[in-house]
């Protein structure tokens, strides 16, 4: 163990953390506030999800961090190692072996349990503030149920686009009641919040905390004529050949060669350990990487 | 203040109250789901449950409202001296402790339209605990839950006031239950 406190925050902050989270739970899709602290890290790194991880882990725990998906990617890393300093927790990358799981813009390809903890690192919390830059005006909206002004930037998509274009942090209702931004997840996610496992979502710049409890009813807005649709790159991944992953599209060389991939790394290893091989992929063991 | 207020409290804080809100936390995601909570004894008539449920969320930020079958001095010395949350009457309370009879019916806070959060939470200490008697429906629940409730009709009229009303946290021995204001009770 360290010189820090259990998961590094002061007791007092874990109790009111704690609080914001049972209160989130009990009004599922409904932002709390809370009094978010300073974090070893900056603003929009993930300060709102750690402060929540900090708050539910138990020494018991094994953590699991995703970027994006990716399990290797700076930010995930330094949380990853940061628990591991301060709250003597197992870490991994498997989804499967993971207790708690903290997410940048991402649902795990795998299924959650219901013992999974998922963790949301939150930049805007209100789904209403890019169409009402006032909270007093945007609260008043929430408590009087009024989001028509959301079902208005939806219409303007179409009128505009043809289609929905919104594309991720695709607004929901949670037990029809609240409208709730679920995090800049791909839209593709958006199906995936009814799971069994407790979803948590921490804002630390903004300072919120909201929550959707198990088998919670969570509908994408759409219209009738425009329902919703789970949108991904039309592609197999090219490294493990998956057909229902979300893809991540990059260039490779100057002659302009793409090669689409799972977001997921550990959904993607996994298959290819499997022997799944994609259009462009070797099998495992044989690449540099 | 007696020295019996100093013992019971978390041996480990840091750790013991993380164990315990995980175990809340769950319950309070899945009504009807019935824990265990280890690692303090209050005095009694206090149910240890409901004494961990105190450890590890009250502080001196929470006002806390004590029916008078809990409202003893032993143990306000002992929520006190572990705790430092201060006591009110149920208008002001953030907590409530006491038997479903003494404090169905008080004037708790259940929130405000703007603010829904700002509402009481209930410690309703029972006899027992089991996952019979009234269904749950409802979030956290996959199809339906049991859960044993003191009664129905207070629950239903709860329910009723979402995203206001009251949120109840069961406690007998050492076992955690909860319902929050979402749970459909019949």
């Amino acid at each position: 163990m360290s010189d820090y406190n259990f998961a590094y925050l002061d007791e007092q902050t874990k109790r009111m953390i704690r609080r914001a989270i049972l209160k989130g739970l009990a009004i599922p899709g409904y932002q709390v506030p809370f009094a978010s602290r300073e974090m070893p890290m900056p603003y929009g790194w993930g300060t709102g999800g750690v402060q929540v991880s900090a708050a539910v882990l138990t020494p018991d725990d094994t953590f699991k961090v995703i970027d994006q998906g990716a399990d290797d990617t700076t930010n995930a890393v330094s949380i990853r190692r940061f628990f591991e300093k301060t709250a003597g927790v197992a870490v991994t990358e498997a989804t499967a072996e993971a207790s708690v799981i903290q997410t940048r813009h991402r649902i795990p390809e795998e299924v959650l349990r219901a013992d999974q903890i998922l963790v949301y690192q939150v930049p805007i919390p209100e789904p209403l503030r890019f169409l009402e830059p006032s909270e007093v005006e945007t609260r008043k909206m929430h408590s009087l149920e009024e989001y028509g002004l959301m079902h208005v930037k939806l219409y303007e998509d179409i009128s505009q686009h043809g289609a929905i274009a919104t594309s991720y942090a695709y607004p929901v209702k949670v037990e029809g009641r609240y409208v709730m931004d679920p995090s800049p997840i791909p839209k593709f996610d958006n199906p995936k919040l009814e799971m069994a496992a407790i979803q948590l979502f921490g804002a630390g710049r903004e300072q919120r905390i909201y929550a959707v409890p198990p088998y919670a009813k969570v509908v994408s807005l759409d219209f009738e004529d425009f329902p919703f649709e789970a949108s991904k790159a039309d592609h197999a991944c090219d490294l493990c050949g998956a057909e229902d992953s979300y893809l991540d599209e990059l260039i490779v060389d100057d002659a302009g060669g793409r090669l689409f991939m799972c977001s997921d790394t550990d959904y993607c290893s996994t298959r290819r350990k499997a022997g799944h091989v994609g259009a462009q992929g070797v099998p495992l063991g044989e690449d540099a990487a | 203040m007696q020295t019996d207020a100093l013992t019971g409290g978390f041996a480990d804080a840091p750790i013991d109250a993380a164990h315990a809100f995980r175990r809340i936390m769950q319950v309070m995601a899945q009504p009807g789901r019935i824990e265990t909570v280890t690692g303090g004894t209050p005095p009694a008539p206090l149910s240890q449950a409901g004494g961990i449920v105190l450890l590890t969320l009250c502080d001196p930020e929470t006002p806390v409202f004590l029916a008078p079958s809990r409202d003893t001095k032993a143990v306000r010395d002992w929520i006190t001296f572990h705790t430092g949350a201060p006591f009110c009457g149920p208008e002001e309370a953030s907590f409530a402790v006491g038997t479903w009879e003494e404090l169905n019916g008080l004037p708790f806070p259940i929130g405000t339209a703007e603010y829904p959060d700002r509402s009481t939470t209930l410690i309703v200490e029972c006899d027992r605990l089991s996952q019979d008697g009234a269904t749950l429906r409802g979030p956290g629940i996959k199809d339906t839950a049991t859960l044993s409730l003191p009664e129905r009709a207070a629950f239903q009229a709860n329910a009723k006031l979402f995203p206001l009303g009251l949120d109840h946290i069961f406690t007998a021995g050492d076992q955690v239950a909860a319902l929050p204001r979402t749970t459909k009770v019949s």
